[in-house]
């Protein structure tokens, strides 16, 4: 019978409609291994994703620069002295040697439209200058000691919508009479010009080899911009020394003159007061046998960057001393180029420059970052004209005979390097190297400064004040909980400690900076009295505790100390805030913050003080729980043997259990560490922000994650300072994912360990 | 002789023994104190205080009688306090009180530090007045009459009975008025919105101008703004009634200042009021606070927009990271090779709970908002461009990134929920004849459910608790509209909402005025931790439960 049965059921297995069923179910587990795996799959990356997306942002700032060649056309040949890009790098202005200017379509070279200046026909141009690209102001200086000042405009309108309308125009900011530069009127054989702000500068070399400066002051009537006056004042300096000038310029800010000389001097005027115009140095700039071929100022009119005859540039600036004295240095060079530098055109709003050598290699730089961004032959003949458009995302160049080009470059984020990021940098007007994160400002011509020292040296010092409270209290109250501590009270501890973990952060931050930090700048001798008589007091009371009468002490069992320590901690911590006031008073003069003051130690109300006890709150937990399970998970056997042999419990547990567990309590604080570097709440509100790098622990300072949370949402998408905060995150996230995983691995192999025992 | 017992004692170690038990207690008084302190500062703000009258004499000034609540008391040693402050012979402190002024139209400020040395006499009269008011924070006073249109129409004795019924009716008006202009005119509002999209959209199909479409639009659109208008004419009515009536105030100088009824919230004299009435009064105050909208920048008024955004977030996190948080453990544990690779998987994913909140934000906000969200709005909300939609910070984003934080504590409970199953259970339903995915769903699955619960109960509390992240993705200080309401789709995941943990972190640094905002902020302290404790206990409880459970099974 039951064999029958059986065949019944095969026959039944076999029928067509098991079958579906069981090819129904086949496919049901076949569906649900595809989507458990795709979905799982899927989840893991996801979470990988976070990495590469960071890493995707972060990766363009370290991109070199690329240059393209967009178009290429010739023009008659002329013998231009001068180029410049309109700031949609669509409309070029080509300025010639008999003071004709021509404005033409950037990318076919097709003329818009031509001026002729009104120099008189009796006289012929001895020298040109332009002033800095962003004032677009130039200058002709004629053979009878006058100039003739004009400026660039590029007029935009939409006539029809969206269409862009550039329309180029010759302006005269002070007037289209002459200027008179020499007085004397001797051809000006060098010239340099500066206006800016309803002041104009010229300062010229005339052919009988004086110095002359004509400062213009205009004055506008508020209610007529056209209506102005202008006063003219010519003074001459007296030139130091005697070799040939070779070179003049003058800062945007009509401050500083340099007078370059052939042999390689640089001689520093402060030409403020026209009147108190002197010589502030006189400095050899380059070695023998190197000259120098070319200056620029960088933007912003401060530094002044050298091209030498060995292809090198050098950065120059004032640097003010101790006495408040100005001299000028030589800050950074850079030497990435072989041929002579020929030309240099310093972007506009950033302080990256162009040079281009007498090889016809152009290479771009930043200054700060001391980057080389790029080296590329560009022109065969380098005696051409080049111009860097206003964004500096476009060039022009015309070679003398006439063939002109425009090229794109891609050069989004050179302010960016490692040096930037993370050496000290020397910026202008600093008197030495520093580490600055400064990454905004209400002015315009302001460097970002992106060190990221500054905020990694906050995070590691808050983390080093949150371990310094939290390791101590952590590993001795896991080592007491796990091996001293009764069942019963276990019970209640292991809970409590689980839900100190889950704290918000941001209560814990709240508290820290509205409730803590005043306290303990109004009870400073009372938190250190508290640090210092808490553990006194807890040796004193077991002390005492053996001396009870049994009767008390059996009633309560072993392993509920930490139940008889509670009051007594309670007790000290109230009895320090009571004499805080009069400590306070006996040994600090009453104000211990003014105190610190006077001894020259820096007070903030929030301060790393705070921070590392509350954070050492926050990462209690974390040390607290990993240690607690590896102590408690020794094998029994080894305590058993150990105190078999007549040690005493704490014997056992420093010999024997300790050195078991210690791979666990190091990777316990590890991850404690990982936690304290990410935290972002807590010294978000319970410092004061300032990135400083100063370890005092009265003082306050800025965390890379307190960073991101403060400027994240300020930044504009894909800008340097953007990107930048996403390196700061990738920071963090590759710190804490190496911490956590070595703790992991340190803890798997204990794991091993205890199983085999 | 105890000389020697003492080194015995403590070669023994015991006082190292103690030492940890004293590191043990200094961590329990740490959490149960802050506990303790949130929940005493956060609670006892509701509870109507009683308000004293007190005379001042300070020198150099004429005696002031200053009307006020008590709430903070400092001991200053002498040498912190002024150079011009006549101390006496010997006096080595000055205690000062922090005093609740109120009255910030009329005072300036509303809170004042006043020397005890200087007080004169304390009393508690029972008819000083303390008024919520809408603007400008609390009104202290005693109610001299109320006036409708001008006219007295109480004063004395009934002028209080008088009050009340007045303001019951005017804060009925008040009700009507918000009803209008929050759902009414937003309604027509999101209607005039939409019927603009249709038009964009028209041109942006490059309909021409004169097509009937557009005609229809337009009309759509003249019937909202008859609409509107009407609505207006109701509007200006309600407020025409609502400013009938003011009252009367004198100060604590005797200044009398009067009040619109419009502008005040509640009044109470806490000082006439038994203890019970107070207990009632603290109730209403404590449901006003959660159910009410803030009002004063944050400072005053409720958080319920803030209690909504976060369960509205966390609600949505759950829905999102249950199911790829599970899926991702059975994979982990059931489907995917145990190997080298596997285990680098757990490994990383156990990391990925400990990489720092802020990174994910940081995450959140370039991948979700700026990535995803600006592809989302090209292709399917190009009408409404350049004004983002899923482009910005919204609800949507939070959760996701929320999701993605907390995804790998899911992943860890259900893996150690899933270990913990008896092999036995699985082999016997494999040896029944069930394919895997049916042993998986039928006894596996239902057995690990309390893991999974632990699990998605501490990434709830997790998530309930951050606010780094939150910040850069959709958080924000004040959402004029919640989440969900009246009009299609209801919920609105672009929109941006609000959090109580960042309601603590606005409100408590970014407020211009701290002092009066803090009792408010340690009351939404209190009840976030209340939110996550409650929540965490939970998870342990099922949690110790369920081990119990499977060690009386391995038996």
């Amino acid at each position: 019978m039951p064999e029958q049965t059986i065949e019944n059921s095969v026959i039944a297995a076999k029928s067509k409609s098991a079958r579906r069923r069981r090819n129904w179910r086949e496919f049901k587990d076949r569906l649900a291994r595809v989507v458990v795996t795709g979905g799982g799959i899927m989840v893991i990356v996801a979470i990988v994703l976070i990495f590469f997306y960071l890493l995707y942002v972060v990766v363009p700032l370290f991109n070199s620069a690329e240059l393209r060649s967009e178009n290429q056309f010739s023009q008659v040949p002329t013998k231009n002295v001068h180029l410049t890009l309109d700031e949609y790098n669509e409309v070029a202005l080509s300025l010639d040697e008999n003071a004709s200017l021509r404005f033409f379509d950037a990318h076919n070279g097709s003329e818009i439209s031509t001026v002729e200046l009104p120099v008189p026909p009796s006289n012929t141009v001895s020298s040109f200058s332009a002033g800095t690209a962003s004032t677009g102001v130039f200058a002709y200086g004629l053979d009878n000691g006058q100039a003739i000042v004009f400026q660039e405009a590029f007029k935009i309108s939409y006539p029809q919508g969206t269409q862009r309308l550039i329309t180029p125009e010759i302006l005269y900011p002070v007037g289209e009479e002459l200027v008179v530069v020499d007085p004397q009127g001797q051809p000006l054989e060098m010239l340099t010009i500066q206006s800016y702000d309803d002041q104009t500068t010229l300062v010229a070399l005339t052919a009988d080899k004086r110095l002359v400066m004509s400062r213009i002051t205009k004055d506008v009537n508020f209610l007529d911009e056209t209506d102005f006056t202008l006063e003219n004042e010519t003074i001459e300096i007296p030139l130091e020394s005697r070799s040939p000038v070779s070179k003049i310029r003058l800062d945007i800010d009509q401050r500083e003159l340099y007078v370059i000389h052939a042999d390689g001097n640089i001689a520093y005027y402060d030409v403020q007061n026209a009147d108190q115009a002197r010589l502030v140095q006189l400095v050899m700039a380059v070695p023998e046998e190197v000259s120098i071929t070319s200056v620029e100022f960088l933007t912003g009119g401060i530094s002044l960057l050298v091209g030498r005859s060995d292809g090198q540039i050098d950065q120059w600036f004032p640097v003010r001393d101790a006495e408040n004295n100005y001299s000028i240095q030589r800050i950074r060079s850079f030497a990435d180029q072989d041929s002579p530098i020929r030309s240099i055109a310093p972007e506009q709003s950033r302080k990256g420059f162009l040079a281009l050598d007498d090889a016809g290699n152009l290479g771009i730089y930043h200054t700060t970052a001391e980057r080389n961004l790029l080296v590329e032959n560009i022109l065969t003949d380098a005696n051409a004209t080049i111009a860097l458009s206003p964004r500096a995302n476009g060039l022009l160049t015309v070679a003398a005979n006439g063939d002109t080009r425009f090229y794109d470059i891609e050069n989004e984020h050179p302010e960016v390097s490692w040096h930037s990021l993370w050496e000290k940098v020397w910026y202008e007007s600093r008197s030495e190297p520093e580490y600055i994160w400064q990454s905004s400002s209400s002015s315009n011509d302001f460097e970002p400064k992106l060190s990221l020292t500054p905020l990694t040296f906050g995070t590691l010092k808050a983390a080093f004040y949150a371990m310094m409270v939290a390791i101590p209290l952590a590993i001795m109250g896991a080592i007491f909980t796990a091996y001293f501590m009764s069942p019963g009270m276990r019970n209640l501890v292991k809970p409590t400690i689980e839900i100190m973990e889950a704290l918000p952060t941001v209560i814990l931050g709240f508290l820290a900076g509205l409730w803590l930090a005043p306290i303990a700048e109004n009870n400073l001798p009372g938190i250190f009295s508290i640090l210092i008589l808490t553990p006194i007091m807890v040796v004193l009371t077991a002390w005492l505790w053996t001396k009870l009468p049994k009767s008390i002490r059996h009633r309560i069992p072993d392993g509920w100390e930490a139940a008889i320590l509670i009051p007594v901690v309670v007790l000290v911590g109230f009895a320090s805030m009571q004499l805080s006031l009069p400590l306070e008073h006996l040994l600090f003069n009453g104000d211990m913050p003014a105190w610190l003051e006077s001894h020259g130690i820096g007070f903030d109300q929030r301060n790393s003080l705070v921070v590392g006890m509350v954070m050492g709150f926050a990462v209690i937990p974390t040390i607290f729980s990993i240690t607690e399970d590896a102590i408690f998970n020794v094998p029994k056997q080894l305590t058993i043997g150990s105190l078999a042999l007549g040690a005493t419990p704490w014997q056992t547990l420093t010999k024997v259990v300790l050195l078991t567990a210690s791979p666990a309590i190091f990777s316990a604080v590890m991850i404690g560490l990982g936690r304290a570097v990410g935290e972002t709440m807590i010294v978000l509100m319970a410092t004061g922000n300032t990135p400083i790098m100063d370890f005092n622990i009265f003082e306050g300072f800025r965390a890379l994650s307190a960073n991101i949370a403060v400027e994240m949402p300020e930044a504009a998408v894909n800008s340097t300072h953007y990107r930048v905060l996403f390196l700061a995150a990738l920071v963090l996230f590759l710190v804490t994912f190496v911490f956590n995983t070595l703790a992991e691995l340190v803890r798997q192999r204990l794991r091993k360990k205890y199983s085999s025992l | 002789m105890s000389n020697s017992t003492f080194k015995s004692w403590y070669k023994s170690g015991s006082p190292w023994v103690w030492l940890n038990a004293g590191a043990v207690s200094v961590s329990l008084i740490a959490v149960i104190g802050l506990v303790l302190l949130i929940a005493v500062r956060g609670l006892s703000h509701f509870w109507p205080a009683d308000i004293m009258s007190v005379e001042y004499n300070e020198p150099g000034l004429e005696p002031t009688v200053l009307i006020g609540e008590k709430v903070d008391h400092e001991v200053v040693p002498a040498e912190r306090v002024p150079a011009d402050y006549q101390l006496k012979e010997g006096q080595l402190t000055v205690e000062r009180d922090l005093i609740k002024i109120g009255n910030r139209d009329q005072f300036g400020l509303d809170f004042r530090w006043i020397n005890r040395d200087w007080m004169g006499e304390v009393s508690y009269p029972e008819n000083i007045l303390a008024v919520e008011r809408r603007e400008w924070g609390h009104f202290y006073g005693y109610l001299v009459s109320v006036l409708e249109n001008g006219e007295v129409v109480a004063d004395g004795e009934q002028a209080w009975q008088e009050f009340q019924q007045r303001l019951d009716r005017s804060n009925d008006l008040v009700a009507d008025i918000k009803y209008i202009e929050k759902i009414e005119i937003g309604k027509i509002n999101q209607a005039l919105e939409s019927l603009r999209l249709d038009e964009r959209r028209l041109e942006m199909s490059d309909v021409p101008e004169g097509d009937p479409a557009y005609a229809a639009i337009e009309a759509q659109r003249q019937l909202e703004n008859d609409k509107y208008a009407k609505l207006q004419t109701r509007l200006g009515d309600l407020y025409q009634q609502l400013m009938r009536d003011q009252v009367v105030m004198q100060m604590s100088n005797g200044q009398e200042v009067t009040l619109p009824l419009s502008k005040i919230v509640d009044v109470v004299k806490p000082n006439a009021m038994s203890h019970f009435e107070k207990l009632g009064h603290y109730f209403h105050e404590v449901w006003k606070f959660v159910s009410g909208e803030p009002r004063e920048a944050n400072t005053e008024g409720g958080i319920f927009p803030a209690i909504f955004g976060t369960v509205m977030m966390v609600l949505i996190m759950s829905v999102i990271v249950t199911p790829f948080g599970v899926i991702a453990a059975v994979y982990l544990k059931e489907y995917a090779r145990q190997g080298v690779i596997t285990r680098t998987i757990r490994i990383a994913v156990n990391n990925l709970a400990g990489v720092p909140s802020i990174v994910y934000g940081v995450f959140g906000l370039g991948f979700f908002v700026y990535f995803l969200g600006g592809n989302i709005d090209e292709i399917f909300f190009q009408a409404k461009l350049p004004s983002p939609t899923f482009g910005q910070p919204g609800l949507m984003w939070a959760s996701l990134t929320l999701a993605i934080l907390t995804v790998p504590v899911v992943i860890v409970a259900t893996e150690e929920g899933l270990s913990r199953i008896p092999r036995a259970m699985r082999e016997g339903s494999l040896a029944l004849g069930a394919t895997k995915a049916e042993t998986l769903w039928r006894t596996v699955l239902p057995m690990a459910a309390p893991a999974m619960m632990t699990g998605l109960i501490l990434a709830v509390a997790r998530a309930a608790g951050e606010v780094a992240p939150l910040m850069m993705v959709g958080v924000v200080k004040l959402a004029p509209n919640l989440a969900v309401d009246s009009v299609a789709p209801y919920l609105h995941l672009d929109r941006q909402f609000m959090h109580l943990g960042f309601h603590i972190y606005d409100v408590g640094f970014q407020s211009p005025n701290v002092e009066a905002a803090r009792p408010l902020v340690y009351a939404t302290a209190f009840l976030l931790l209340l939110i996550i404790v409650v929540l965490n206990l939970t998870a342990i409880s099922i949690r110790n439960r369920l081990r119990q459970n499977f060690k009386a099974s391995d038996n």
